[in-house]
């Protein structure tokens, strides 16, 4: 299988990448069912890193935790750190709302809230108090930049949910974008959408890299070459006594080197199509 | 290949399970707007005899209730205040309060709580109201309103009465809003979050308006049922018909005359016992009116986004 690799390789990337947000040893617990193990990985700032694996490789929920969504799971706990700018997202005095508002999140099925357009990308400046001079034009941006504007500037006092699957996600990022965050998380956002809505996003992926880190979980690893900088692959282990599975990083490089030259036969066999 | 050999194989079979069921579905469905017609035409029938006596303007807008006087009085107003004001004070207690009970028990309550809760309030929907109404007399009106606080009141009074029909109605309020509140999906409560809003932000902004038809809808219930309660009223609001102008006054409601003139002394035919029908009329069409106007308010707060 051939796989095109993203037009940003080489010389303008950094060998090594400057993590803005990085793991170190990061578990992930739900209960006692331990969902991600020992995960040490940082995403480089004004980069797009990709998580790729098979289904049940915990890569969602290290993506959960990287901006404590999964505080909203009852039972859910993180052990190790995750830093963002150098602190501790889960540090005993930090909220998980002002770490939210600087790592923003798409997820995997568009979710607009049942308000109109317009009121859907103000809504996250207006809970957060940002200060805004004029919230038309901030709302104009956030739809420039999520390459919508044109296809509802005529339309924005109508219900989000009039909008196709494809609109409503890129609506979603816009949302994101609207609270100036430095990071956007990304669960799988295309897999709700066909091909052309697909490949806007893709697009759009490689205009925001220039102003925001992103981390991306996608089951398309089309899609990782394409849109991502780095790669990061994981797996399922399951342990040969007690049988329990759990999620590890089998490798992280460059994308061009993940799949072009994988060092890891776990690596190999699934880019290849032998496993999963 | 030969088609005589497979002519009417397509042909449909008798299936009379499938027509016992459909017309068992047909009888049901058909059951309840026969007896919803009946029992329209039962409140019409009388009433038409009770306004070919007593003009209807006179009916409306009279002001003095007394048709069981010599000089007979049929204006309903009176009957109508005390139900106001009844209900009035019901919802102004049982709203906040079955609201707050519902967020607190969909959006913050641990699922643990939630499980203990929830029953222990839907205990207070079975308590019969007869207990609500003793309640209401003995301890609201003569221990807290005249006792502790001193109160200027009679043995009865519309907001003795009023609370604790809000205390019945709570339940009926916070159980309907808590199912319409947990059933928004959980994917607007992540997006939210997601954007740095906290919970109580979300809960007001994101899911309350997304919940507004169920939440209405356990409004006008609770109405519903504050407007056709009986028991307490009779019991705690006092059995004087007169027009009610401030919450410690006492007052007959619509539903209180009802059960008193029902009481067999009145002569089955007679005005008096017309006028029965009459109010339970005009009752009806409250509660009807009141059902109206919230579905086409929520149909015009479902319109705005």
């Amino acid at each position: 299988m051939v796989i095109h690799t993203a037009v940003r390789t080489g010389a303008s990337l950094p060998d090594r990448p400057y993590g803005q947000l990085e793991c170190e040893h990061v578990d992930v617990y739900y209960g006692s069912f331990r969902a991600v193990t020992d995960v040490s990985l940082p995403f480089g700032i004004h980069e797009v890193t990709a998580l790729i694996g098979p289904s049940g490789c915990g890569k969602s929920t290290l993506l959960r935790s990287l901006n404590r969504m999964n505080d909203l799971i009852d039972g859910a706990r993180v052990d190790g750190r995750v830093t963002f700018m150098g602190e501790d997202i889960y540090g005993k005095r930090v909220d998980a709302i002002e770490v939210r508002r600087r790592i923003g999140m798409v997820f995997q099925k568009p979710n607009p809230f049942p308000k109109s357009i317009y009121d859907n990308i103000a809504y996250g400046p207006r809970v957060n108090g940002m200060r805004v001079d004029d919230m038309g034009d901030l709302v104009e941006e956030a739809l420039t930049k999520a390459a919508l504007w044109d296809e509802v500037k005529d339309k924005l006092k109508q219900s989000a949910l009039g909008l196709s699957g494809g609109q409503q996600q890129r609506l979603c990022i816009a949302r994101t974008i609207a609270v100036k965050p430095d990071v956007i998380l990304m669960d799988e956002p295309c897999s709700a959408l066909d091909p052309i809505a697909t490949a806007k996003i893709e697009d759009l992926m490689h205009e925001l890299r220039d102003e925001y880190t992103i981390v991306i979980v996608t089951h398309n690893m089309q899609q990782a070459a394409r849109v991502a900088d780095r790669t990061a692959f994981f797996t399922a282990q399951v342990d040969e006594t007690s049988g329990d599975r759990t999620g590890v990083l089998v490798e992280f490089g460059k994308t061009a080197q993940i799949f072009e030259n994988p060092q890891d036969q776990r690596t190999e066999d699934y880019i290849s199509g032998r496993f999963g | 290949m030969t088609t005589t050999a497979f002519r009417g194989q397509l042909e449909g079979r008798p299936r009379p399970a499938e027509a016992a069921v459909r017309l068992l579905f047909r009888v049901a469905a058909a059951a309840t707007v026969v007896i919803t017609i009946g029992i329209v035409l039962a409140l019409v029938i009388p009433s038409i005899g009770f306004f070919a006596e007593v003009p209807i303007v006179e009916f409306l807008f009279g002001t003095r209730w007394a048709p069981r006087f010599a000089d007979a009085s049929f204006g309903v107003l009176p009957l109508v205040t005390a139900t106001l004001w009844t209900t009035l004070i019901a919802l102004l207690f049982a709203v906040p309060l079955g609201l707050g009970a519902a967020v607190l028990l969909s959006e913050y309550a641990h699922w643990r709580v939630r499980k203990v809760l929830k029953p222990v309030l839907e205990v207070l929907a079975g308590i019969p109201t007869v207990v609500y109404g003793y309640f209401a007399v003995q301890f609201i009106q003569a221990t807290v309103l005249k006792d502790w606080l001193q109160l200027q009141t009679g043995s009865f009074s519309v907001l003795a009465a009023g609370f604790v029909m809000g205390v019945m109605i709570i339940p009926t309020i916070a159980s309907i809003s808590e199912d319409a509140l947990s059933a928004v999906p959980n994917a607007l409560r992540q997006g939210s979050a997601a954007l740095g809003a906290n919970r109580m932000q979300t809960t007001l902004r994101v899911i309350f308006p997304a919940a507004i038809s169920g939440i209405v809808a356990a409004v006008i219930l609770g109405v519903s049922r504050a407007v056709g309660e009986t028991m307490i009223v009779a019991l705690a609001a006092g059995q004087q018909a007169r027009l009610v102008a401030g919450p410690l006054e006492a007052g007959q409601t619509m539903t209180a005359f009802i059960a008193q003139a029902a009481l067999g002394d009145s002569v089955v035919g007679s005005l008096e016992y017309d006028t029965l029908f009459a109010v339970g009329l005009l009752l009806f069409i409250i509660t009807l009116a009141v059902n109206f106007v919230s579905i086409s308010i929520v149909r015009r707060v479902r319109k705005a986004y």
